[in-house]
C-alpha cells in the first residue's frame, strides 16, 4: 500500500512535469488520492474533508512539485500532519492526589474493557502501585467471573458484590481504602451510547466515585461511528483519554484520528493482543504509518531489536562479510527469528508486501524440518558442509526423521545462500542493515 | 483543526430543505453512504447506478433519490438470496459461529438457542471457546437460563475435543441443533485460524451435520469487516453473516461489499443483549435504515 499510494501520487505529478504549473484539476487529483486513502482507513468523512482541505495546498506546494519523488514527499507531509494530530503524551494516566485514585473504563459492548482493566492493573502494579480491580458489570453473563480470572492471572485482587453497578463502584473504592490499595480500576458494562438508561447509570457511577481518570475503550476496527461514540461518552464522563484495542489485527485504525480530531483526548494505551502483557503506550508515529497503509515498520524494528542479541548480530555480520557464514550461524539466526514470533506475523507487519506473500501459508513445519536436519549434523559438518558425503547424508536423514533428498535440498539451498552472500559483500556495504524506508526520514 | 459542525444528519433529514438535483445533492448522498461504512469503492458503484437511473428515468427532484438508492442497495443485496438457516435431513444440524474478538458470537448462540427452543427443537451448546477467561461460564449461564444442554471442558482444553464430544452427544441424544461457540480470533492469526479449521474438520466427521458456518460481524466495524469476511470465508467456508449490534447507530454498510464480493448472504441481525433480540435479515429494511441514516436521532 505504501508503494501503491506513493506510486499513485508519483503518477499524478509525472503528468505535470514540463507543464510547470499545477492546474486546479491536478491539485484535486492529489487531494482525491489522500481522501481515498483516509476513507479506506475508516477516518470519519467529516474529519477527512477538513484534513484534506488543510493539507491540499501544502501537498502540491513548490517543495513537493520540485522534488524528485513528489509522491513520497506528499506522503511525508500527510504522515507528519497525522503524527501531529495523533500526538501528545501517551502511556500516562492523569492521576490525582486522593487515595485511592480511581480509573474508570467505559465503552461499547465487546470493545475490550474487561481485558484492558486487567492489563492496566498489571501495568500499574509493575510501576509499584497497589491496585484493586472492581467489577461493576453485573449485566453481561459471567462478566465478574471473567475479571476474577484475569485478576488472578495479573496477581491483582478483584472486588465485586451482587448489588447494583453504582453500589459496587462505591463499595469498591471503600474496599480499596480499607485494604490500603492506592489505585482502583473500575470495569463497567458495555453500553451503546444511545441507551439513555445505561448512560444515566454511567453518570451516576461517575458521581459516586469521582474518577481521576475516565478512559474510553475503543476497538481499532471501529468505522465511522467512532465519532458519535466518543462524543456521547465524552458528554457523559469527564474522559481523560482513550485506549485503542485489537491493534494486533490489520485494521488501519483511522478511528484513532477521528477520535483525536473530534474530542482532542489523548490516546493513552494500545491493546495488542488477548494476553495481559499485550499492552503498550500508544505510538502516534506508528499509527500514522498504519493509517496510510504503510505497515507497522517500527513495531517490527522494535521487535527485532528486542529479540536480537546485538553482540551475536555483530559477529554474524562480520562472518557474512568475510564469507564465513556457516550452517551453525544459520541455526543461530533461526533461533533469533523464532523469538520474534510466527513468521507470518512478521510478514504482515512489513509494508508493501505483495499480496501473494501475505497470503502465502508460511510452512512453519518446513522450517522445523530444516532445523531438525541441521541439528542432526555434527558441529564440524555444520561448519564445513563439504564434509557431508553419502553415508553422512543417510545418517543425518535418519537422525532428523527426513529423507536424503530433503537433506540434499537443504544443503543445496544453503550453498546458494553462501554464494549470494559472497556476491553481496563483494559489492561493498550495500544492503547490510536492510529495512530502510525509501525517502521516509525517521524510518531507518 | 476545529470541531466538526454538529452531527451529520441522515440523507433524508438533510434533503428536506432542498428540491433540485444538483452537485450538492450527490455529495450528500455520497456522504450518507460513506458514513454508513459502505466504503469508498462500493459507494462509487452505487452512486453511478443511481445516477444512471436518475438520467434514464428523467428524475429531477431530489426527493426521489432516497427511493432510487434504497432500490439499488436492496438489489445489490441479492434480493433473492436464500437467507434461511440450513438443516440436516436427518441427525443433528451443527451451526458453528466464528468471528473476531468481542463481536457477539456467544450472545448470538444464546439467541439462536432461544429461538430453536421456541420452535420445539432440542438444542445443545458446545463451549468450544476454551481460551478466553470465563467464556464457558458465560455460555453455561445462558444454557441454564434457557434450559438447554451444554458440553464444556476445562479452560485450555482442546476446542476440537469439545466439538467432538458435543457432536457425539448430539447424535446419541437425538439433538436437533448443536450450536458451536468458538473463541474470538483475529483473521490475521495463522495459528488460530488453523485451530478453527481443525474444529470444523472434527464437526465434519459426523456426516451431514455441518450445516452453517456463521460469521459474526459487529455493525460498528468499518472497512476491516471485508477483510475479516474474506479471510474467514477462505479458511472455513462461511455460509452466512450475522450482523450484530444494529440496535446502535451504526449501519453495518460493509455487508454490501461482503455480499457483492464474496456472495455470502447476511442471514441474521442482532438487536440487543437479550436472548430475544435476534431477527432475520431483511434487505429492504436494511436499505431503508441505511438511507435514512441517523434521521431519527437528530
Ligand atoms: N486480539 C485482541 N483481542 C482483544 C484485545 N483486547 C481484548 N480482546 C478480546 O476481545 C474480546 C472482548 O474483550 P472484553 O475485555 O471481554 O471486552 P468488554 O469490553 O469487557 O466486553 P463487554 O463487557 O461484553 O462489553 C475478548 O475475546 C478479548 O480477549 C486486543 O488488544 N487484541
Ligand atoms: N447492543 C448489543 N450488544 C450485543 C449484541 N450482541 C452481543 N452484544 C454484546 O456484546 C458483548 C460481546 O458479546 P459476546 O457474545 O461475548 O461476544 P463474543 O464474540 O462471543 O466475544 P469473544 O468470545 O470474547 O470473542 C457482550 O456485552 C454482549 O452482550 C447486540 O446485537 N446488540
Ligand atoms: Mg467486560
Ligand atoms: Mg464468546
Amino acid at each position: 500500500m505504501f508503494d501503491t499510494l506513493s506510486d499513485r501520487f508519483d503518477g499524478i505529478f509525472k503528468k505535470l512535469r514540463g507543464k510547470g504549473k499545477l492546474s486546479d484539476a491536478d491539485v484535486d487529483a492529489v487531494a482525491r488520492e489522500i481522501r481515498l486513502a483516509l476513507l479506506e482507513a475508516d477516518v470519519h468523512v467529516g474529519v477527512v474533508k477538513r484534513f484534506v482541505n488543510e493539507i491540499k495546498e501544502r501537498a502540491v506546494g513548490e517543495e513537493v512539485t520540485k522534488s524528485l519523488s513528489p509522491g513520497q514527499q506528499v506522503i511525508k507531509i500527510v504522515h507528519d500532519e497525522l503524527v501531529s494530530i495523533l500526538g501528545g503524551a501517551t502511556g500516562k494516566l492523569k492521576g490525582g492526589s486522593a487515595t485511592p485514585t480511581v480509573v474508570m473504563l467505559a465503552g461499547l459492548q465487546g470493545s475490550g474493557k474487561t481485558t484492558v482493566a486487567a492489563k492496566l492493573a498489571r501495568h500499574l502494579e509493575k510501576e509499584g502501585k497497589r491496585v484493586l480491580l472492581v467489577a461493576a458489570d453485573l449485566q453481561r453473563p459471567a462478566a465478574v467471573e471473567q475479571l476474577r480470572v484475569l485478576g488472578e492471572r495479573a496477581g491483582v485482587p478483584v472486588f465485586s458484590e451482587a448489588t447494583d453497578p453504582v453500589a459496587v463502584a462505591s463499595a469498591g473504592v471503600e474496599e480499596a481504602r480499607r485494604l490500603g490499595r492506592n489505585v482502583v480500576v473500575l470495569d463497567t458494562a458495555g453500553r451503546i451510547q444511545i441507551d439513555a438508561d445505561l448512560m444515566d447509570e454511567l453518570a451516576r457511577m461517575r458521581d459516586a466515585v469521582k474518577p481521576d481518570d475516565a478512559l474510553l475503550v475503543l476497538d481499532a476496527m471501529t468505522g465511522q461511528e467512532a465519532v458519535n461514540v466518543a462524543e456521547t461518552f465524552a458528554a457523559t464522563l469527564p474522559l481523560t483519554g482513550v485506549v485503542l484495542t485489537k491493534l494486533d489485527g490489520d485494521a488501519r485504525g483511522g478511528a484513532a484520528l477521528s477520535l483525536k480530531e473530534v474530542t482532542g483526548l489523548p490516546i493513552v494505551f494500545a491493546g495488542t493482543g488477548e494476553k495481559l502483557d499485550a499492552f503498550e503506550a500508544f505510538h502516534p508515529d506508528r499509527m500514522a504509518s498504519r493509517i496510510l497503509g504503510m505497515g507497522d515498520m517500527l513495531t517490527l524494528i522494535e521487535k527485532a531489536e528486542e529479540s536480537f542479541d546485538a553482540d551475536q548480530a555483530a559477529i554474524t555480520e562480520a562472518k557474512i562479510r568475510k564469507g564465513e557464514f556457516t550452517l551453525e550461524d544459520f541455526l543461530e539466526q533461526m533461533q533469533q527469528m523464532k523469538k520474534m514470533g510466527p513468521i507470518q506475523n512478521i510478514i504482515e507487519m512489513l509494508p508493501g508486501m505483495p499480496k501473494e506473500l501475505r497470503d502465502a501459508d508460511i510452512d512453519e513445519g518446513e522450517l522445523g524440518r530444516v532445523e531438525a536436519i541441521i541439528r542432526s549434523m555434527t558441529p564440524a559438518e555444520r561448519r564445513d558442509t563439504h564434509l557431508i558425503n553419502g553415508s553422512r547424508r543417510a545418517r543425518i536423514a535418519a537422525g532428523s526423521g527426513t529423507t536424503t533428498t530433503q537433506v540434499n535440498a537443504v544443503l543445496k539451498q544453503f550453498a546458494g545462500v553462501q554464494k549470494m552472500m559472497k556476491q553481496l559483500t563483494k559489492g561493498g556495504k550495500k544492503g547490510r542493515r536492510g529495512m530502510q524506508m525509501p525517502g521516509m526520514p525517521g524510518f531507518s | 483543526m476545529s470541531k466538526p459542525r454538529g452531527g451529520f444528519a441522515g440523507f433524508r433529514g438533510r434533503l428536506r430543505s432542498r428540491g433540485k438535483l444538483d452537485d450538492e445533492t450527490w455529495d450528500e448522498l455520497e456522504e450518507t453512504l460513506l458514513l454508513a461504512d459502505v466504503g469508498a469503492s462500493t459507494t462509487a458503484v452505487l452512486l453511478d447506478q443511481v445516477k444512471a437511473r436518475a438520467v434514464s428515468e428523467k428524475v429531477r427532484d431530489a426527493d426521489a433519490l432516497p427511493g432510487l438508492l434504497e432500490a439499488e442497495i436492496a438489489a445489490a443485496l441479492h434480493a433473492g438470496a436464500d437467507r434461511s438457516l440450513q438443516r440436516a435431513s436427518s441427525g443433528p444440524s451443527a451451526w458453528v459461529l466464528v468471528g473476531v474478538n468481542g463481536v457477539g458470537k456467544t450472545t448470538t448462540i444464546a439467541k439462536l438457542a432461544a429461538r430453536e427452543v421456541e420452535d420445539g427443537h432440542r438444542v445443545l451448546l458446545a463451549a468450544a471457546d476454551t481460551f478466553r477467561a470465563a467464556a464457558a461460564d458465560q455460555l453455561v449461564h445462558w444454557a441454564e437460563r434457557l434450559g438447554v444442554e451444554i458440553v464444556r471442558a476445562q479452560e485450555g482444553a482442546d476446542p476440537g475435543s469439545v466439538a467432538f464430544d458435543a457432536l457425539e452427544a448430539s447424535v446419541s441424544r437425538g439433538v436437533d441443533v448443536v450450536l458451536v461457540d468458538t473463541a474470538g480470533r483475529l483473521h490475521t492469526k495463522t495459528n488460530l485460524m488453523e485451530e478453527l479449521k481443525k474444529v470444523l474438520r472434527i464437526v465434519e466427521r459426523t456426516p451431514g451435520a455441518l450445516q452453517e458456518v456463521l460469521l459474526v460481524l459487529d455493525a460498528t466495524t468499518g472497512q476491516n469487516g471485508l477483510t475479516q469476511a474474506r479471510q474467514f470465508t477462505e479458511a472455513v467456508g462461511v455460509t452466512g453473516v450475522v450482523l450484530t449490534k444494529l440496535d446502535g447507530t451504526a449501519k453495518g454498510g460493509i455487508v454490501l461489499a461482503i455480499e457483492a464480493e464474496l456472495g455470502v448472504p447476511v442471514k441474521l441481525v442482532g438487536l440487543g443483549e437479550s436472548a430475544e433480540d435476534l431477527v432475520d435479515f431483511d434487505p429492504a429494511e436494511f436499505a431503508a435504515a441505511l438511507v435514512g441514516a441517523n434521521e431519527e436521532d437528530e
